[in-house]
């Protein structure tokens, strides 16, 4: 399993963007996973506990957001969502897909930081 | 105290995207065609990797072949026996190869230039979950499945039959003993991933091995050495 690798990637990217904010501390750190992306959501929140120990991460909390895969539909002419990921056929008119628009996302999307104000600074 | 929000929209592999890129280029300059073989542990892909290099040899090609395995060189010293240089990548209990991993195996590896090769196999520790999310650079992806596993092999994981772009079904030998149901395996592979080319394989036998070997000449040919693109 690769979550630890990938949550530890996470971690070290998450710490390079808070040292631009000095002091500020991390409260959420918001993830964007595609439903092909490998990554069991469960280990994911499992690791995040361990990995942020001892790093300006710890105590945050990790929201993932899982997307459903969609595929441009030819004959529909249209994206469309898949209802799971056992079929790769339009649900609308039953035909393959094959352009696969989204699903293997693995990426951070945003972090939430409770940042220090400048009169607290000269504190 | 104020609250921030920062976006970063930035991809988790991205280190392993840009290498992979890297490599892609460095594969499409040296014109040399490169496969990724992924599978469950036990499907056969040593023996038939090994069917691969030494007929390939046998007919002219320049074949060489990058192994991970978790801990043994077990394989690459039965891959080195077709002739072909073969160099071992021991991941030390990573569950997959990853693009770093094969740069640094490819700089270095005395007698072996890239320039110099028609095909490159990269065989990949035995895991159909985590490889998927690795791009190593390669032309071709190639998922392997023996007809010894199940038939729902490809619906169980579908993002690495989703990702690939053939797939080889081996032991075919084997199959009226254990009872191998073609067609829902075919029709899995299908749904998951419809109109991959599909290989119906034994190395004992020799089924199936002509249309692969003849699939790689097309390939290389179409190709030019040029590399996979991924869907995003």
């Amino acid at each position: 399993m690769h979550e630890l690798s990938i949550v530890s990637s996470v971690v070290d990217t998450v710490t390079e963007t808070v040292a631009a904010y000095p002091g500020a501390r991390v409260k959420e750190v918001r993830l964007r996973v595609g439903a092909l992306a490998s990554v069991v959501v469960d280990s994911l929140e499992f690791c995040w506990g361990i990995a942020t120990e001892g790093t300006a991460l710890e105590g945050s909390r990790l929201v993932v957001n899982v997307l459903p895969v969609v595929m441009h539909c030819v004959p529909c002419g249209k994206d469309v969502e898949l209802e799971g990921v056992q079929s790769f056929r339009c649900p609308k008119c039953g035909e393959p897909c094959l352009d696969l628009r989204q699903g293997r996302e693995l990426e951070i999307d945003s972090i939430e930081i409770d940042e220090m104000d400048e009169a607290e600074e000269k504190i | 105290m104020t609250t921030r929000i920062v976006e970063l929209r930035r991809g988790i592999l991205k280190k392993n995207d840009e290498l992979a890129a890297a490599l892609r280029e460095r594969y499409t300059a040296a014109g040399v065609l490169v496969l990724n073989l992924v599978s469950s542990p036990g499907a056969g892909k040593t023996a038939f990797l090994e069917w691969t290099l030494t007929e390939l040899r046998k007919r002219g090609a320049r074949v060489a072949a990058l192994v991970g395995d978790l801990e043994t060189d077990n394989d690459a010293r039965r891959l080195a026996a077709s002739g072909a240089p073969v160099r071992q990548i021991n991941t030390h209990g990573i569950c997959h190869l990853d693009a770093e991993m094969i740069g640094k195996h490819l700089d270095g590896w005395e007698g072996v230039a890239l320039g110099g090769l028609d095909y490159l196999f990269i065989e990949n520790v035995g895991n159909l979950v985590c490889p998927s999310s690795y791009d190593l650079g390669e032309g071709i992806r190639v998922v392997l499945l023996s007809v010894t596993e199940g038939e729902d092999k490809p619906l169980k994981y579908p993002t690495m039959f989703n990702s690939a772009d053939a797939a080889v079904i081996t032991k075919m030998d084997l199959a009226v003993p254990c009872g191998f149901d073609r067609w829902a395996t075919l029709k899995n592979i299908n749904e998951i991933r419809p109109g991959m080319r599909i290989f119906e394989t034994s190395v004992k036998s020799g089924v199936g091995m002509e249309a692969w070997l003849g699939y790689l000449e097309e390939e290389r040919k179409a190709r030019n050495g040029a590399g996979r693109f991924w869907v995003i």
